[in-house]
């Protein structure tokens, strides 16, 4: 099988998170792979164990220093990697047309995995914007997934304790979620195994899109502060717990 | 004048108050309110949303067959189709659960702009405002396109009548042309989580419960005040309570009008998905804790001595 991958390079969630010029963020915090993303390249590579021959390859749009990315998702079990060069922030629409170039580039998808949502920009829909370029079924929030020859067997999580369980044909998108695996840390001999595979560079240019005929555009960017100003509450347990009730009551009224 | 198609979600047959509130958020501007409906709409609940500024209700008249009416696809499908044939300039749905796999597939199908998770949104402009990097940064961006499409989170506006005159419309989609994924089967759980995300109160229990019996803690006073039971990932991971509990940037994002954290330290991850409430109270025996400085109300103490006192006194 062909197992595509799609990687995002994104700022580490316990990172600071420092605003430039209010419209920017200063990258000059620790990048990782995007969490979600991990579990699509934990669960390629569970898959690529039980089907001989297949490839595992690792697709990212980003700047050059996302190669980075590609190496941590080499070191958990992809074989090579593009990188889609751009410096400019790109749209998920720009986004997703880039990555479709690139795969229809490389090869033959027989089934691409992506997170199911970059913790960055937290868009929620290149996956679905994937699925619809290539006309494949796409699902999100997977839990598990289980492929034969033609179908894909893939349940998903909605919040709140709902599932549903779909039968898709393949080629198909299948969106990781928190539940699909456990991914594991790389071993020393696997980030160094990793430092030789194969990363091949294209310029956004030479993917020749067609720019979609609406675009998002980030306008302003502020700290989300709390402007929340604490107040104690004192006494005894008893005192505190009516003080509470008092609150949700008269402040809050979400009690009668 | 611009026309705005509103998702609709529905609990029971009644309009949920989440939905009530992105009409009211719709209705700010300038703009015809088209209610599309999957589920079915009766006569109260059309009144209901002619209350709110709905002018047409849209009856989509999706297949009751739940291998159908459940399929996100399908759904997507639907309003794909209705928004094409309405000329629609503008789409509203819930980030919710089920908007979550229905809104990016219309987005995508219809290969138009999207913004999930939307705080606010300025109609004349077609500015979204959202949180972003992890609820760290708020961000207001600015959609172009014929289509628009806007990921509403739940309880960002509260409902405010608009009273209209709605006359309502059938429109049976051409669907069942779902190539490449069939429904298998689905489960609701037993729905106790289900309203977590549009809840009023939420107590919410992390750590400091110690053990899954001391748990029933939070679920003794989540009952007593008819509160929701939230979750940090740690309360999550030792198997204390189920993943569908989990508050926060891997788990659910929440806006209720309360949120009561208990034995959460308040860790950025836990704050990424519960920010937003209006209020938030905090009961933790540390005063060091991150939350206590990041609250509107601090308790601290032993929640061992504070709950069975709100319990008790509820
Ligand atoms: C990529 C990533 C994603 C994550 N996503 C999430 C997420 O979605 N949601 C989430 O919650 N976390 C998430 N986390 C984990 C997060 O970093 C914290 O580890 C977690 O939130 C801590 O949970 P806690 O507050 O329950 O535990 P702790 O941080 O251990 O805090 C326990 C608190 O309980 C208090 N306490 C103890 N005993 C008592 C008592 N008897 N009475 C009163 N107070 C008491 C202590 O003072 C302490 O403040 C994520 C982490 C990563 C790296
Ligand atoms: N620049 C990118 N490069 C590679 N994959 C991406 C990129 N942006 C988004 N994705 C993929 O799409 C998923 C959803 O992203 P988003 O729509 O931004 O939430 C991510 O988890 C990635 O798998």
């Amino acid at each position: 099988m062909q197992i595509y991958v799609c990687v995002k390079h994104v700022p580490d969630s316990a990172a600071n998170i420092h605003i430039l010029d209010g419209i920017r963020i200063d990258e000059k915090v620790a990048f990782l792979l995007n969490p979600y993303d991990e579990h699509a390249v934990t669960e390629a590579a569970a898959l690529k164990k039980k089907v001989q021959d297949s490839e595992i390859i690792a697709v990212c749009l980003g700047k050059p220093d996302a190669q980075k990315t590609i190496r941590s998702a080499m070191a958990m079990g992809a074989d090579r990697g593009i990188l889609v060069e751009t410096d400019e922030a790109c749209d998920s629409m720009t986004t997703a047309r880039a990555l479709h170039a690139a795969i229809v580039q490389d090869g033959s998808a027989d089934i691409i995995f992506t997170g199911k949502e970059s913790i960055d920009s937290e868009g929620m829909q290149t996956q679905f914007r994937i699925g619809a370029l290539f006309s494949f079924p796409v699902v999100t929030n997977a839990a598990s997934l289980d492929i034969s020859s033609e179908t894909a067997v893939v349940t998903c999580e909605l919040s709140g304790g709902r599932t549903r369980s779909f039968e898709l044909a393949l080629p198909c998108v299948v969106g990781a979620g928190r539940g699909l695996n456990t991914p594991g840390y790389p071993t020393f001999p696997d980030v160094v195994k990793a430092r030789k595979k194969p990363i091949k560079t294209v310029s956004m240019d030479s993917l020749s899109i067609t720019p979609a005929a609406g675009f998002a555009k980030t306008v302003s960017l502020t700290p989300l502060v709390q402007k929340r100003h604490p107040k104690k509450i004192t006494g005894t347990p008893a005192d505190q717990a009516k003080e509470i009730i008092r609150i949700l009551r008269q402040e809050a009224k979400v009690l009668a | 004048m611009k026309k705005t198609g509103i998702l609709i979600e529905m609990e029971k047959k009644r309009v949920k108050d989440t939905t009530l509130g992105m009409i009211t958020l719709a209705a700010r501007a300038d703009t015809d309110l088209y209610a599309l409906v999957l589920d079915g709409v009766d006569d109260p609940a059309c009144e209901i949303l002619a209350q709110y500024g709905i002018t047409t209700v849209v009856d989509l008249g999706l297949s009751s067959a739940p291998e159908i009416r459940l399929n996100p696809a399908a759904r997507a499908d639907a309003v794909t189709q209705a928004a094409q044939k309405l000329q629609l300039d503008v789409i509203f749905g819930l980030s919710s659960a089920d908007g979550k796999d229905i809104i990016p597939r219309v987005a995508a199908l219809l290969d138009v702009p999207l913004v999930m998770d939307c705080l606010d949104v300025d109609l004349e402009k077609n500015i979204a405002r959202t949180s972003q990097y992890s609820g760290k940064v708020l961000a207001d961006i600015q959609l172009t396109g014929d289509v628009v499409i806007f990921g509403i989170r739940p309880n960002a506006v509260q409902p405010v009548p608009s009273p209209a005159q709605a006359k309502k419309i059938k429109m049976a989609s051409d669907s069942a042309a779902l190539p490449g994924s069939a429904l298998l089967s689905w489960d609701d759980g037993d729905g106790a989580q289900a309203g977590l995300a549009e809840a009023d109160i939420i107590i919410a229990g992390g750590r400091g419960l110690k053990n899954s019996d001391n748990f029933s803690l939070i679920f003794d006073c989540a009952k007593k005040m008819h509160a929701a039971v939230g979750a940090s990932r740690v309360a999550v991971d030792e198997g204390w309570v189920p993943y569908a509990f989990q508050v926060g940037q891997t788990g659910e994002k929440v806006s209720p009008q309360v949120y009561i954290a208990c034995g959460i330290s308040g860790s950025i991850q836990h704050f990424a998905g519960m920010k937003t409430a209006r209020m938030i109270i905090a009961v933790n025996k540390d005063e060091n804790a991150a939350i206590m400085a990041n609250c509107d109300y601090h308790v601290q103490g032993d929640l061992f001595e504070i709950l069975p006192e709100l319990i008790r006194q509820l």
